[in-house]
Parts: C-alpha cells; sequence; structure tokens
C-alpha cells in the first residue's frame, strides 16, 4: 500500500471534487451553449442580410446586435429578428424582400452605422451589393412567360438592362407572338427585392433567394472552349479539319431520305 | 436585540430615518436604471435622438460610440477583429467600469436588476429558503465557458441567450419572446435559487467583476463600532459574502468592503438604522471611532428555529 500511513490532504480531495463538478457543468451549459451556435448560424432563405453583409458565419461573429443599421435604414427596411418570433438569429438584422425591399441609398446608411465590420465597410457602390439573387421560380405563372407583358420586375430593377433584361422568344402557343422573357444576371443582381415586393402575382414568381441556394457553380477546371478561342484568336488545337454541317433543307440529303426533318419555319438564307 | 432580529428587514431603518432617507439609494438607482432606459428609448418614443442603438453598442448624439467590452471579446475570439468605432466604444466603457468599478454596472444600469431585485424581495417576503446555491465562482466558470464556447463555435455565444441585452433590445425593438425569458428569471430566483441569476450565474456580472475589482468607488463600513447585529443588511446584500470581512474585520484591518463582487449597490447603507456604511473611494480606509463608548453587545439568545 503505498498510501500507508500518509492520508491525502482533505483540501485537496476537495480541490479536486469541486474542480470535477464544476467543469462537468461547464461541460453540460457549453454544450448546450454551442448547440444553440449552430442552430444560429441556419439562416432561413427568405431573410436577406443588409449589404455587405459578411458571409453567415462570419456574420455571427461579428454583429453585436446593436440594431445600429436598423436606426439608419431610412426605409425601415431592416428589423432585428425577434426571440421566438423570426428563425433568424435573435437580435440580428435582416430583411424580407416582399414585405420591405431594399432601396440601394446610395450613401449605404446602414453600412456606414455598422461599428464593427460586420457589414464590411469596403462596399462603396452600391451597385456592387451581393445581398442575394433573384431567381425566376414559377415559368408556369409568371405572366410573361404566358406570353402576356407584364414586364413589371424588369421596370423596377434598379440594375434595369443589366441585372434583369427581357430576352424575347418564340410563343409556341399562339405560334405568331413573341415573349419577353425576364432573365436575371446574376453578376449584376444586389438581391435588393425590389422585383419580388412587385411581382403583381399574390405569391411572387420571382424571389431572391441567398447565392448559396440560388447559384451552381462552374468546377474550377471548367473552360469555356468559344471564351478561350476568342482570346487566343484562333484555334485552340492546330490543323483540325472542319467537316461541312448537315443541314436541314432543300439540297441536303436530310429531306430525300425517309423520315427526313422538315422545319416549320424558313432557315435565313435559305430562299423562301 | 434579538427582537431587532425579529423585526422585519429595513423597519428599524425606516424607524430611525425615515421611508425616504431608508431607501435613499434604493430610489436613486432605480432612477439611475431608468434613466439609462429613458435615454435609449427617447429616439424610438418620441423621435428624439440622443442615443441611438442598445447596451450591446450605441452612439450617443453622433459622436460617441459605446460598445459592450464582453461582447467584443467573445467576437475577437470567435474570430472577428472589430472596426475602430467598436473597439474604440469598448475601450472607452472598459476604462470608465475599471476607473469605478465594474459591477456598478449591475446595479446602478443593468435591467435585469430591477427584476432580480424584485424576485429577491418576493423571495424575503414569502420566507423562501435559500434553495440552490452553487459557489458563487460559479459565474467564472460560466463566463470561461462562454469564451470557449464562442472560440469553438465562432459565433458570440452568450449573445444567443444573454437575458440583459435581449430584454434591453425587446424594450426598444419590439419584444418577441423576451418577456418569457424575463419571468423565467424572476421564477429561478424566487423560488430555485436566492440571488440565483445576478449572484452566481451571469458571466456579464462576472466579467464587470473582474474589471472592475480595482474601482475607486467603495463602500466602506467606517463606522462598524455602532454596528447592534441587526443583520439586515446581510439580508438585503444580493453579495453577502461581501460584508463580513470589512464590518467584522479584527481592529485594524480596513473598514473598505474591497471585494470585486460587491455591486456597489448602497442598499446595505439604507438598510442601516445606526449608519454603519457609507459611499467612499479606495483610499479612504478611516475608521470612525464609537462617537461614545457602546456596551458589549448581549449575549445572544438562543433563536427559535
Amino acid at each position: 500500500m503505498p498510501f500507508e500511513g500518509k492520508p491525502l490532504s482533505p483540501q485537496r480531495r476537495r480541490f479536486l471534487q469541486d474542480a470535477a463538478r464544476a467543469s462537468g457543468g461547464c461541460v453540460v451549459a457549453g454544450s448546450l451553449l454551442a448547440w444553440l451556435a449552430r442552430d444560429a448560424r441556419a439562416l432561413p432563405a427568405e431573410a436577406l442580410r443588409p449589404p455587405s453583409a459578411l458571409p453567415e458565419r462570419e456574420f455571427l461573429s461579428a454583429c453585436i446586435r446593436c440594431g445600429l443599421c436598423v436606426r439608419d435604414c431610412p426605409y425601415d427596411t431592416l428589423k432585428l429578428a425577434e426571440l421566438g418570433v423570426d428563425a433568424v438569429a435573435t437580435g440580428t438584422p435582416y430583411f424580407t424582400a416582399r414585405d420591405v425591399p431594399c432601396e440601394m441609398c446610395d450613401d449605404i446608411p446602414c453600412v456606414a452605422a455598422c461599428p464593427t465590420g460586420a457589414l464590411d465597410p469596403s462596399l462603396d457602390n452600391i451597385d456592387d451589393a451581393k445581398m442575394g439573387v433573384a431567381v425566376l421560380v414559377d415559368q408556369e405563372n409568371c405572366l410573361n412567360f404566358l406570353g402576356l407583358r407584364c414586364d413589371v420586375c424588369y421596370r423596377v430593377c434598379p440594375v434595369i438592362d443589366e441585372a434583369i433584361t427581357l430576352e424575347t422568344a418564340h410563343n409556341e402557343r399562339s405560334g405568331r407572338h413573341a415573349m419577353f422573357i425576364p432573365t436575371v444576371h446574376a453578376d449584376h443582381c444586389t438581391g435588393c427585392g425590389m422585383c419580388e415586393k412587385s411581382c403583381v402575382l399574390p405569391e411572387a414568381a420571382i424571389k431572391v433567394l441567398p447565392a448559396r441556394l440560388a447559384r451552381g457553380g462552374s468546377a474550377d477546371h471548367y473552360r469555356k472552349g468559344w471564351e478561350e478561342k476568342e482570346a487566343k484568336g484562333g484555334p485552340l488545337v492546330e490543323g483540325l479539319i472542319d467537316l461541312p454541317d448537315r443541314l436541314p433543307g432543300p439540297g441536303t440529303d436530310n429531306l430525300a431520305a425517309p423520315g427526313g426533318f422538315a422545319p416549320a419555319y424558313d432557315l435565313p438564307g435559305v430562299g423562301q | 436585540m434579538s427582537a431587532r432580529t425579529h423585526m422585519p428587514v429595513g423597519m428599524e431603518a425606516i424607524q430611525e430615518k425615515g421611508w425616504f432617507h431608508a431607501h435613499k439609494f434604493l430610489l436613486l438607482r432605480r432612477t439611475s436604471q431608468l434613466l439609462f432606459l429613458a435615454v435609449f428609448l427617447l429616439g424610438p418614443w418620441f423621435g428624439i435622438w440622443i442615443v441611438q442603438g442598445t447596451l450591446a453598442g450605441s452612439l450617443t448624439l453622433g459622436v460617441l460610440p459605446l460598445t459592450d467590452p464582453l461582447i467584443l471579446l467573445q467576437s475577437m475570439i470567435a474570430g472577428h477583429w472589430p472596426e475602430l468605432t467598436a473597439l474604440i466604444g469598448g475601450m472607452i466603457v472598459l476604462v470608465a467600469y475599471a476607473l469605478i468599478g465594474g459591477r456598478v454596472y449591475c446595479s446602478w444600469v443593468c435591467p435585469i436588476n430591477p427584476v432580480t431585485d424584485a424576485a429577491n424581495w418576493a423571495h424575503r417576503r414569502l420566507d423562501m429558503p435559500k434553495g440552490w446555491q452553487p459557489k458563487r465562482s460559479t459565474r467564472l466558470w460560466v463566463l470561461a465557458t462562454v469564451l470557449i464556447v464562442s472560440g469553438a463555435t465562432g459565433v458570440i455565444a452568450w449573445e444567443l441567450v444573454n437575458p440583459i441585452t435581449m430584454l434591453h433590445r425587446s424594450l426598444i425593438f419590439g419584444a418577441g419572446f423576451v418577456w418569457a425569458m424575463t419571468i423565467a428569471i424572476f421564477v429561478f430566483d424566487l423560488f430555485v435559487s436566492r440571488h440565483g441569476w445576478c449572484g452566481h450565474i451571469c458571466p456579464v456580472g462576472a466579467f464587470y467583476g473582474l474589471i472592475g475589482a480595482k474601482g475607486l468607488l467603495r463602500v466602506s463600513a467606517a463606522n462598524r463600532a455602532a454596528c447592534d447585529d441587526c443583520m439586515d443588511c446581510y439580508a438585503v446584500c444580493p453579495e453577502n459574502q461581501v460584508i463580513s470581512p470589512a464590518l467584522k474585520g479584527s481592529p485594524g484591518s480596513t473598514p473598505l468592503i474591497l471585494s470585486p463582487d460587491c455591486t456597489t449597490c448602497g442598499r446595505c447603507i439604507d438598510v442601516c438604522a445606526v449608519n454603519v456604511f457609507n459611499f467612499t473611494h479606495r483610499f479612504d480606509d478611516e475608521v470612525a471611532a464609537p462617537f461614545d463608548p457602546v456596551s458589549a453587545p448581549d449575549p445572544r439568545a438562543a433563536r427559535p428555529i
């Protein structure tokens, strides 16, 4: 018996017991807190952060939830998430585009008001903001997709003709009209939400989504051949032979062959 | 004397000094708490923008930034280096409370203080058992846990649950379910644990206690010779472990309450019928000589339990 005749100090025992109790309690409390913290990072898709907000994970390490951005927002767009009411991390600023969209003030007062840099002060042109990306989510109900001329999302876009353009397409239903398809260009879209706010449908057909939902991503190694070719000013691989394309139409064997394809329209450049 | 210990807490002081003087610092403190709330509310309620923001971070008159230093500390540990405005604001608050005394925040500013004070008042009136009493050092462990979780998750962790900023923000920006949280703290302090929240758990109080450990504003038991052992100060003090070293110290020991746990609320001053305590600074360790020789107190009569 190594300890025989040498009683251990009761203070030491007490200290070890207390330390074990306290650390045990802290592990339990800390785990709960960490679980809450993990939960807080899940930002609902319809909640948009103010302009130049850091990516969500960094934002939650930077935003002290003071509400100064909310105070300086002249259009009452921003609000602070309320405990148990909004699914956004409590006390942090956000806006819902369908309720009040961002008016994209030139002087970006919300960013100027942020004391901590949770809203990155390096943003000096509101057109460079990336609060989200508009997506025309419902092509079946969008009036323009039905062949009508609603165009409201296009007209209200603060970056009109860059962030949203109208692309013409043939109207298959009527057979003789054009459709004007609202088309979002993510590079120019700030995610302000004016389009979503203004959509005339009871439930908006165009919605601003966070980029993580709205966008795919190209693989790093992908190259667009036609861009590379243009940049090089010539074919990428020398000595390739280019066979003539077999076009449908008179003079090709396409029509002669049984079951050959005859287009319903006239090809450009082919005699009427 | 045993009759005195059986009087309701504070009754003797009211008889001696009158109700007003027996509640002087309590009233001052409530006024201070209301004022701090009012300057934040003047803007949203009446459009008079003296202070914008909340206790977490604010801007006074468009020039003076103030930031909660504990939130900033968590932010830095979580991996974000704040902009200069927030750092300056945090330094101002830090220096101010380090000079005055950190836990002045707890008793004169914090909006949760009236809630826990009310719970403790009800606790006394209902003669509740003191309940679960973890060690006073528990809050330091909580503080350490909060900092560790902030670092591990990259989220300002205490702001997920901090009832102080939540209550303050809810009053200024809109409520949510913060009222439920406030009631929970009231019930916790009333039924589960006497002085449970502010005295044992709140890491904000622990943090301010640490930074204000050498604060100038102190309560002194300068007139401790006059103490008649009525125990009223122990009954009202939210951190009553701080009293004995000053009040019952051996001759020659300092009469100053130097423990950083003391919230300098001044309630002991109010409630003392013989004016043992007074506010002073930490270098004033003068002990008042008894103005007339007090007879030795009667031996303590056995109290029925």
